[in-house]
Formats: C-alpha cells, structure tokens, sequence
C-alpha cells in the first residue's frame, strides 16, 4: 500500500476540475451514501426510491442531472432507468433536478488518475477508487470528459430496478401475493391474472416501504431499449421550434441586459455612456467586473445601446501580439517547465546517436469554442438567496459563484438547469452566470436576462490551449525504431482551476493526453509534456489534450513510417500491441479497403488517437483538385465498449469528425493588441454542409469498460486529414489551420 | 406598422429598424427563430419572407408591411408536422438543436422552388446555415428524403 497511500496524498489535475486524493478523509466517510434530494420535495403519499426516481400519484418524473448540451444524455439517462423500471417514453417527464452531491460523477474520478486506460495493475486500479472515492466525498457533479455514459450506466439501471422492485413490494402487501408471482410492463405491476396496477397508483403505499436495495440487473439479452436505435426525447421539439433554451426563457418582470467586457480582460479606464443611456428602451447601465452592463426593455435595445458605449480599456495582462505567445511556447521546452515525463521506453537519445535523424515541429493555435446559442442567463437575487435559470455542466459550482456574489450561501441558490445550443466546453465556464448575478444584485428582486452578443461572446471566450511539439526520430531495417517526443502547451485545467478557486498542483494530464499513451510499442519512445505559464486564459475545448497532443503524435508519427518507407496502416498495425485497439486498427483498414488503388492526385490518410479510454481510428480519403483540397470520404472507428443508441452514437461520431475536421482547417483565435482579432463566424466558421465529405462510422464493442462517444471522434480528425493531404500532394502540414498553408475546395 | 406573420397580423409599435429577428422574439414572442451572429453568416434566424429563406437578423421590420412572414412555427407543429420536419425526425438530425429551425426553413426554401435537389443544389442552397454539432450528413439525408416523400405526394 505504500506507493498507493504516496500518490493519494498529492493533488492531481482532472481536466477541468483539481481534486485532492481522498485517503486522509477515511474510508468511513467515503461509504456514507449522500442523502436523497428527492426526499425533501415529497408530499405525503408520494415516493422516491433514490435521487432519480419520483413517483407520484399522477406523474413520474426521471431525474437525468448530467447536462444536455447536445449530445443527447437526456434520452440516454432516462433510457437507463425505463429500461429497468419498465416505462415506455412518453409515460414519464424528465428533469435535471436540483444541484446535490448525490449526484457526483463516479466516472471523472477514475479517468483522472495518470495511468492508461488498458493499465491494469495495481497502482492504477487503487488510484482510480481513490479518485473516485474522492469525486463522491466532495459531491463533484459534473458533465464533461465524455463521462456521462460511463457514470450512468450502472448506477441508473440500478435505480430503475430498485424503484421496480419496490413497486412490487407494494403491489405484493396491498393484493397478498407473492412478490415472485409478479411482474412490471410499460408503467404498471402486473398481477398473475393479468390486472394492473400502474406505478402511480402505487405510490402512497410504496412510498411508507425502505425501498428494497439488493436487485438483480437485467441480462442484455432481455432488453429493450439498450442497444437498439431509439427516437430521442428531445427530438420532436428540436424539429418544430418548440424546444427552449435558455436564451428563450422570460420570467415574470424581467429586464434585459447586454454587456460590455474589457477585450483584454482588465479593467475599464474610462467610459463615456451617455449615448446609450439615452437610447429608447434602455433604463440604467450598471458597473460589472471589467465592464457595464446595460438594462433595457428588449434584448435587441440593450445589445444595440450596449455597443453605442465609449471605452479606455487597460491593457491586456498576457502579451498583445501572437508573436509573444508563440515566442513564449516555444521557449518551454526546457527543464524548468517538465510539467512531467510520461513516457520513457528504451533509451531514444541512444538509439538516434548514430543515424540520420528526423525533425520536425508542430503547432497548434488558440480556438474559439462558440456553440450556436450564445451565452446566457437568468438570475434574480433577493434577501431569500438567488434563483439562476441557465445551461451549466458545473451546477454545484454554479451556486458556489452565485452565493458569493449574491452573499447568500450556496444551498440558498436554486439552480435550473437548461437545454443547451451546444457548448463544446464553453458552458464549464461561469462568466454569462457571474455577470448577470453581478446585475442582478443591484437590482434586488428583479429577474435579469443577460444575452451576450455574438461579438462578445467570442471576445471572452476561453480558447483551446495553444502549443506545439518538437519530434525527433529514427528508423531501423525500414521500421520506426525511436521517437522523443516533447510537447508544450500552455494548461488550459490550471487556467480552469484557477477560475473555479481550486488548487492545481501536480502534472495536467491533459497536455500530453492521447500521445503519450499511445498503444505503439515503439523500441525508443520517450514523451514528455512542459506547461507553458498562462498566456492568454484558456478553457477545455472539445476533447481537450488531445485535440492538440493527438495531431502532434499522428503527425509526426505518419512522417517517421514515411521515413522508414514503411505503410502507414501496416507499420502501426504491427506497432500496435494492445488487442483492442488493434482491433480498431484492423477494422478501419479493412473497412476503408485500404491499400486499393486510388487515382493519381487522389490520397488517404490515418490516424489513431486514445482519449477519454476510446480508441478511435480514422481514415480520410482527399482529392487534390485544381482548386485545392476535397474531402471526399471520412472512416471512423472507435470501440466504446457498448454502444447505447446506434443512432445518437452515429450522429455523436459524425459531427466529432465535422468538429475535428472545420476547426483543423480553418480556425484559430489570433491577438493582436491583446484584443481577439476574429469576432464572428466569418472569421472563424467551422465546416459547412458543401465541405462536409460522407462519413462511414462503425462502433465496436470489445472493450471491458463501457464509454462516451462525445469527444474520441475530434482528435484524430486532423492528423488523418493532414496524412492524407501528404498522400495526395506530398505536401506536410504541421501548423493548424490548415488553410494557411493549402486551399481547401 | 402590421406584420402578417404565419397569416396572422400582428400590431407592432416599436423602431422600425429593428431587425425582424428581435421583433419575433421579443415583441411577438415567437421563440423558434433564433439568435446566432447578427450578421447573416449562422443562418440560426432563417424565416421566409414572401416565400423566399431570408436572414430575418438583417431584416428590418419597417420594410416589412405587406410583406408574408413565415417561421418555423408557421411551417408546422408538433401536432402537425411538415414533411421536411417529419424527415428531420426519422432521420434523428438534431444534436442540440439551436440551429434546427434555420436549417428546416432554409431547406422547406430549397424544396418549394425545386422538388428533387441533387447533392450540389443542397451545397448551394444549405451552406449558409452553420451547425456547431455537426449533422450535416443527417440534414442532407433528410432532404432527399423530404423530397422523395413530397413527390410521392
């Protein structure tokens, strides 16, 4: 135990949120289970078997407390617990419930840990239930690291047959009839002669019951919704408009509000509002952090009044020009800044003593993360506490920033969550959140909406982390023999954790994710990660580590097979050790008919990346046209264990590729005078339908633990593209976007 | 000034350069069409004006009386679903949805002036509505599947 209780006791980095081990807190503690939430909202004669089942004599509600920010867990939540408890869609309402540490995330805890996800051994699996242990004595709730599925999928099945078997329990004591006599269908206990008894009916009776704790799951084979294309939720009110976000909500006796924030993140010099003050509509324009705020009668007058505002702002905290920042990256790579040596097989320094060495440097820029709804909120302050209206996938630390600026305690803000438009790690942050209470609290018992504008929204983004990787490596008997890869990125978890108040020791995980695990048995491989100090604040975006480390190891990968004169998919199929992700590897080859002819300016490309445990292969086919570059046809493999919905997990893994493939290609965040010079989606769009090439997607499921599909597409979508580029023109990309160096069609 | 919107007229009082966009949403409290850039670049604010897919962002409402205003909450209900709606929900197309209204609209556009759109019509015609998500392979399923139903009648 010594090495376990060594490693427990320091702090680490999960991504987004720092947690310290959790051993010196005690085992005891860790056991306690958290009290039910539910329990507190009950009337007489109405039941809730755990935090996520509520029954009551006319309705059924389904507590799904990971945020919906498009990838659909609503559904997937509530399919878990119908599966078991035997409710059919539309029997039931859902709800994200309130903010409680019942709810903690069983899954971001063991993903935190710096062992691979196929490590097995010792110190890897205590660290993981250490961090779980962790997660749960602090109430950590939290939506991200592609952990919803992964956190759900046993605890919510287990609570639908607890809720089931309690029913039954009911049902048996009320009719005298054996439990075992009995069964449940679509919403009801079935008697043995066929009358029902429906859940609701059931209630009062279940609800005087300890709910029955030692429950069976069901067999897969039995199920019915699991596994099998299910028509989401969410689906009918996002095709018809009538589904709200919280950009749509109007509470009774709200006033609209639009900012105005420093761009450079400091402070407001001088202003001159009187323009805006006088404009239609508009009632008062109030101070907040860095900025003002303007209230008015609609969200078009204070937007519009908000823009007609004259600024001194001071000067930015980072460096103004990207010159800086590159300038700063680059000088990272050295002993100072190891934020920590991952990986260190054979001795690559060695191996590359006496034979021709291959060079090369990556980078990658700052992105914007922009989901379509803008940010948004609605908060409303009082001598009671505050009430916050919003899409977060942070709650509890929603009413953590809420009560310390409302100066209420943070059980004494109650917080709604909404469906999101979108959020790829933009709604982890709390700025539409903060601001709008700072409103808020000068203007006590007044609900304010805060819209920003598109415009603002991108200037106080917190983009993806900027970095680059120098590679060398060498070749041997036409086989990649070593590799020492080094990579330095500024840390978007310690930006992060410094927003959330926590402390943020020992190495980010993150910037080296999905490199330094890589499943290649390499002879001489060394990876090493440097943190390049704060430049520009930055965020987790969509994927996280990988999204810039998985580009910087397939790269360079690609070009030493290159080297070596081996092929690209044999050389890493007989690299590739590990069963499952060979596997991957297999799949995509075969499905992709890899090795068939293609024409002359016509080219393919490769690339696996390990992140969040799933092994995700991608083969990219290009044609080299005269004028510039088409993607003609995207393979996607990945294994996740089981996959929950065929058709979410379709789309998941599609728009993965298009996320992973538009943002390569052409966007970035550039500073110039510490101000982000693209401030809309001209200037930063993504991919669009006319570029969008067919994408062919299969999910295997050999892997032991089951997983999420929201971010593994995104970190190989580059490197296959930028491999297959070099298939079809000869031409290396090593710098993101894309589009800087060759014209896309 | 009146607006005809979804054929019901609405009596306005507000500046008549507001863009239409505002004017739904907050004065006539249509909440479907949706805010994204402000400058026709996300197409999330997509409505027909007249029959034709306009950005309703860059509309101003005092250009607009007389004119036959549509949204998304005009082309069909959840009780009573358009047939490019009915496709956008057997073919799953949504993720988070925000930019759904736009796309349906833009593509109703596309369908009333041609029936039978190939893949480089939709290119042309669907390019201007972003989706952050990503389901344009879903959006273009559902398209041609919205068409073959619409000619089968």
């Amino acid at each position: 135990m010594g090495r376990a209780k060594t490693i427990a006791r320091r702090t680490f980095l999960i991504g987004s949120v720092a947690i310290a081990g959790g051993v010196a807190f005690g085992v005891y503690k860790v056991k306690t289970p958290h009290d039910n939430p539910l329990a507190d909202t009950l009337e007489p004669g109405q039941a809730t078997f755990n935090p996520f089942v509520k029954i009551t004599s006319d309705s059924i509600t389904l507590i799904t407390p990971h945020a919906d920010i498009g990838q659909g867990v609503v559904h997937m939540q509530a399919a878990l617990i119908a599966e078991e408890l035997d409710l059919e869609f539309g029997q039931f309402e859902t709800s994200f419930g309130s903010p409680d540490a019942a709810y903690f995330n069983t899954a971001l805890g063991a993903e935190a840990v710096p062992f691979a996800s196929f490590d097995e051994g010792f110190a890897a699996r205590t660290m993981r239930t250490v961090a779980t242990s962790a997660f749960k004595l602090l109430g950590v709730m939290g939506t991200g690291g592609s952990s919803s599925v992964p956190d759900q999928y046993e605890k919510l099945r287990r609570a639908g047959a607890i809720a089931r078997e309690t029913l039954k329990l009911a049902a048996s004591k009320e009719a005298d009839i054996p439990v075992s006599q009995l069964s449940t269908k679509n919403g009801a206990v079935v008697f043995p002669d066929g009358s029902l008894r429906t859940y609701q009916d059931l209630a009062a009776s279940a609800a005087k019951l300890t709910p029955v704790s030692d429950v069976t799951l069901r067999d897969p084979s039995t199920w019915r919704l699991i596994g099998k294309p299910m028509k989401r939720d969410d689906i009918l009110g996002k095709s018809t408009g009538t589904q709200t976000y919280t950009i749509d909500l109007e509470i009774e006796g709200m006033v609209h509000a639009a900012i105005r924030i420093n761009p450079r993140r400091a402070e407001v010099l001088e202003y001159d509002a009187s323009e805006a003050e006088a404009m239609p509509g508009v009632s008062r324009v109030l101070p907040v952090t860095n900025g003002l705020a303007v209230i008015a009668n609609s969200t078009w007058r204070a937007i519009n009044a908000a823009n007609q505002i004259n600024f001194d702002w001071a000067e930015a905290p980072y460096p103004a020009e990207m010159d800086a920042h590159w300038a700063e990256v680059a000088a990272s790579f050295m002993e100072d800044r190891l934020d920590q040596e991952w990986r260190s097989d054979g001795d690559p320094d060695a191996a590359m003593e006496s034979t021709e060495v291959l060079t090369a440097e990556y980078r990658a820029p700052y992105v914007a993360h922009q989901p379509l709804e803008p940010l948004a909120a609605i908060v409303r302050v009082d001598n009671e506490g505050a009430e916050v209206w919003a899409g977060h996938q942070l709650p509890r630390f929603v009413q953590q920033k809420v009560a310390a600026i409302a100066g209420c305690e943070p059980d004494q803000v109650t917080f709604h969550n909404q469906y999101s438009g979108g959020s790829f790690g933009h709604r982890l942050e709390f700025d539409n959140i903060t601001l709008t209470t700072e409103i808020a609290t000068q203007m006590p018992g007044v609900p304010v909406k805060l819209t920003f504008s598109r415009e603002e929204d991108f200037a106080q983004d917190y983009p993806r982390q900027i970095g680059m990787s120098r590679s060398s490596g060498s070749v041997k008997d036409g086989k990649v023999d070593s590799w020492s890869l080094d990579i330095a990125t500024v840390s978007a978890a310690r930006s992060q954790s410094a927003r959330l108040g926590l402390p943020a020791a020992g190495p980010d995980t993150q910037i080296a994710a999905g490199a330094w695990s890589m499943p290649y048995a390499i002879p001489h491989l060394r990876v090493r990660a440097y943190a390049v100090p704060e430049l520009a604040p930055t965020s987790s975006w969509r994927s996280v580590g990988a999204s810039t480390a998985g580009f910087f190891a397939e790269g360079y990968l690609d070009e030493l097979i290159h080297f070596a004169g081996a092929d690209p998919m044999e050389e890493r199929l007989r690299l590739c050790t590990n069963p499952i992700h060979r596997q991957v590897l297999e799949t995509i080859a075969e499905m992709s008919n890899w090795g068939s002819d293609l024409s002359e300016n016509q080219g393919r490309g490769v690339a696996m990346v390990e992140s969040f445990g799933v092994p995700t292969a991608e083969v990219v086919e290009v044609t080299n046209t005269e004028d510039g570059i088409k993607i003609d046809r995207v393979y996607i493999v990945a294994d996740v264990g089981r996959v929950i919905d065929p058709v979410n997990f379709e789309n998941l893994m599609q728009g993965g590729v298009i996320w992973g493939l538009g943002h390569a290609i052409n966007s970035e965040i550039t500073y110039s005078d510490g101000i982000a010079e693209q401030t809309n989606y001209d200037a930063a769009e993504g991919m669009r339908l006319y570029q969008t090439p067919e994408i062919i997607v299969k999910g295997l499921e050999n892997a032991e633990k089951i997983r999420g599909i929201g971010e593994p597409p995104v970190p190989p979508a580059a490197p296959a593209l930028a491999n297959a580029i070099f298939a079809a023109t000869g031409q290396r990309l090593r710098e993101m976007p894309f589009n800087k160096h060759i014209d896309f069609v | 000034m009146q607006l005809t919107i979804n054929n019901k007229i609405y009596d306005v009082d507000i500046e008549p350069d507001t863009p239409l966009l505002w004017v739904l949403r907050d004065e006539i409290g249509l909440k479907g069409t949706k805010y994204g850039c402000g400058i026709a670049q996300c197409g999330a604010c997509t409505v027909h004006v007249d029959g034709e897919a306009q950005r309703s962002c860059q509309l101003e409402v005092g250009d607009l009386e007389g004119s036959a205003i549509t949204t998304i909450e005009g082309v069909g209900t959840p009780e009573a679903l358009s047939a490019v709606q009915q496709a956008w929900i057997t073919h799953q197309v949504a993720q988070c949805g925000y930019c759904q209204s736009g796309q349906i609209m833009q593509a109703t556009a596309l369908l009333m002036e041609n029936n039978a759109p190939t893949d480089e019509d939709i290119d042309d015609s669907m390019s201007g509505n972003l989706c952050r998500c990503g389901t344009y392979p879903r959006i273009r399923a559902a398209i041609h599947d919205a068409a073959t139903k619409l000619q089968e009648g």
